[in-house]
């Protein structure tokens, strides 16, 4: 997994609530066998016209935030499906941090494992870095994960808080399935208890 | 020492490992695999060399994917797309030594109507599968959630998940349902109340007079939206419906294994001193058939309301519903009974079981779809479709101008050919109403079986109590 550490960039503001995986990325590229080549669809329906062609009202259409790297949302970000096919087309586009006041569970884990940082703040907090990210182009954004702070344009610091195993995976790109089979002995001993108390299983 | 919630028993009945801040492997009982979210997480046991761990507890399903039209079974009639998905399916279910229905196989359906069917589901279990609506196996008394694709490839090679505790939330449906109101309208007006996001971070465990009056059926529906409330996961105590549902099925246990899961099984129950952190109570006799009106589940109303005005919400909501009622093409104080449909979808995990056809069907029995109307009937899986043909369910659907599938995931996800065309709208039993969710610029007006069934003859939403 591609290590996250310290990020500034341009942070592109979406100020709307339920943002579900459905608009992130809608089931027709769900077809894919590959984890790569989603971000061009990335909020598909609400980016392009029935014809392909982009819409200019759309955030990451404009010329301001064709780059951003972070995204400034509303709360329940990611409600709706399990589809890991939503982180992916935000890494893919080149978005490695999301901010909201809250996430949908299944998507919030999904990030992790993507080497995304989804970070929950409240909505007055949110609402600042909102503000901060309307600006544009010029005011970019230090999201710092070592230190658990994001640095806005005019230099306000707000911290956040990250789960430790969490935050320690994303410093390190560790995988965690490479840590899961060093309990293995643990498994084992668990799966011969389970044989005896529970054989139906 | 206080008592334990059902979900604390089964949560510390499958801890392997505790770390000091908290983070907990937990075992996994049940890994049910479709062909969308899997591909990429054999693809990546193949790159690092790993096996499935326990392939003996890993069921695989083709069912978003598959078009419900007959000749499904020659792969040449899908999409190129479709297709690689379901042949990669095949493939790794062989090479990998799992169980395996695929559409040639009566048993194929929908993977969390096969589950329960085949008795893979079993109180007291923890299940996964990565798709959301895996919340429904809750019905049983198991702990069961959807799960992304990096972590069905962590279930696959190690049987096991890295998860935090949840906190407990309790539902409660006290009294009894009013004719007409199903456990569908319990879930979509549990929703209503608590928010999309009010179950974030918790397990919800559904109980109290009106649920325990539900049929297994119905408690899988009500588990089923468990995540459209925002929760990881909803549950049910298991009871004797329960354990008559599962007796008898073919991988539930039998004889002395039998009398020794039951004897567990009597225990999976929140201990009358348990403690909740979130209490929801709702009268069953104050509960409406209800409709959605917008692009989230939490837009419910009891069908007797109008569309509600974007101005009577509040913060984000208020632009929400704004850009809700203009992509559903509605105009706030419009009567829901007025809103006309074009088409009407009976099927889904959440409504796809034999008691949700019947319930369609009671309705529909010598009456018309509406003229102008198109429906679909797509059971949830090959044996419902079987007993449904058995009881003659199909003729009487036919008879009413419905389109009689094969099983599938179909419309509620759109995945297949069985899709709405822009601005059409529908009047379906599944799960949510998203924007785009059922094909590019379809409206989902989310109901009841029997709700649906009513706008079917009337061609507008209806209140299922004036059909009654």
């Amino acid at each position: 997994m591609e290590k996250f550490t310290k990020l500034t960039g341009i942070a592109a503001p979406l100020p709307l609530v339920n943002v579900d995986t459905d608009m992130i990325i809608p089931k027709q590229f769900l077809k894919t066998i590959k984890r790569e080549g989603l971000g061009v669809n990335l909020f598909d329906e609400m980016r392009y016209d029935d014809n392909g062609n982009e819409k200019s009202d759309f955030v990451l259409n404009q010329p301001a935030y064709r780059t951003a790297e972070v995204l400034v949302a509303g709360d329940n970000f990611g409600c709706g499906s399990s589809r890991e096919h939503a982180p992916w087309a935000i890494k893919d586009f080149g978005i490695r941090c999301i901010v909201a006041p809250g996430f949908a569970d299944i998507f919030f884990n999904n990030c992790f494992k993507n080497g995304i940082l989804p970070i929950v703040l409240p909505q007055d907090q949110v609402d600042i870095l909102m503000k901060d990210a309307e600006k544009g182009a010029n005011a970019r954004m230090t999201v710092d994960l070592e230190n658990q702070t994001i640095t806005t344009s005019d230099g306000v610091e707000i911290a956040f808080d990250v789960d430790p195993f969490r935050k320690h995976c994303l410093i390190e790109g560790l995988d965690d399935i490479g840590l899961t089979m060093e309990k293995a002995p643990a498994i084992a001993s668990f799966e011969s208890r389970m044989a005896q108390e529970r054989p139906w299983v | 020492m206080t008592g334990k919630t059902l979900y604390d028993k089964i949560w510390d009945a499958h801890l392997v490992d505790q770390a000091e801040d908290g983070t907990c492997l937990l075992y996994i009982d049940r890994h049910l695999v479709h062909e969308v979210t899997s591909p990429q997480a054999f693809e990546g046991l193949r790159m690092s060399g790993r096996k499935v761990h326990a392939p003996d507890k890993t069921i695989a399903v083709p069912d978003h994917n598959v078009p419900t039209t007959a000749g499904r079974e020659n792969t040449a009639n899908m999409t190129e797309e479709s297709r690689i998905q379901v042949e990669a399916l095949d493939k790794n279910a062989r090479d990998f030594g799992i169980h395996y229905y695929p559409v040639t196989d009566i048993r194929q359906g929908i993977v969390h109507i096969v589950g329960p069917e085949q008795g893979w589901t079993l109180p007291g279990m923890t299940v996964v599968c990565g798709d959301s609506h895996t919340a429904t196996h809750g019905a049983f008394g198991a702990l069961a959630h959807g799960i992304g694709t990096s972590e069905v490839e962590h279930v696959l090679a190690t049987q096991t998940l890295i998860q935090k505790k949840s906190k407990n939330m309790k539902v409660e449906i006290t009294g009894q349902l009013p004719p007409g109101v199903t456990a569908k309208d319990i879930t979509l007006s549990v929703i209503g109340q608590t928010g999309t996001a009010g179950g974030t971070g918790y397990v919800i465990e559904y109980c109290g007079e009106a649920i325990r009056a539900l049929s297994m059926e119905g408690r899988m529906t009500v588990c089923n939206m468990a995540i459209e409330g925002g929760a990881r996961a909803g549950l049910i105590a298991p009871d004797e419906k329960t354990f008559e549902y599962v007796k008898g099925r073919p991988h539930a246990p039998k004889g002395a294994q039998w009398e020794a899961a039951l004897a567990l099984w009597k225990t999976l129950y929140s201990d009358a001193d348990a403690q909740w952190d979130k209490v929801v109570t709702i009268r069953g006799e104050d509960i409406a058939p209800v409709v959605t009106w917008g692009t989230s589940p939490e837009d419910v109303l009891p069908i007797t309301g109008v569309v509600p005005d974007p101005a009577d919400f509040a913060g984000g909501k208020v632009d929400a519903a704004r850009r809700s009622l203009d992509y559903m093409g509605l105009k706030p104080g419009t009567p829901l009974r007025d809103i006309k449909v074009d088409a009407v979808f009976i099927g889904s995990c959440t409504n796809g079981r034999i008691e949700d056809l019947r319930a369609a069907a009671e309705i529909l029995k010598g009456r018309k779809l509406a003229e102008g109307v198109r429906g679909m009937v797509v059971p949830g899986s090959g044996l419902v479709r079987a007993q449904a043909e058995e009881e003659g369910l199909d003729v009487i659907f036919r008879d009413a101008g419905f389109e009689w599938r094969l099983a599938g995931c179909s419309m509620c996800l759109g995945m297949n050919p069985d899709q709405l065309a822009p601005g059409e709208r529908c009047a379906a039993t599944s799960n949510r109403n998203f924007e785009g969710r059922m094909g590019r610029g379809g409206r989902t007006h989310l109901m009841s079986p029997v709700m649906a069934a009513a706008a079917a003859v009337t061609g507008h939403l209806t209140d299922i109590r004036d059909l009654m």
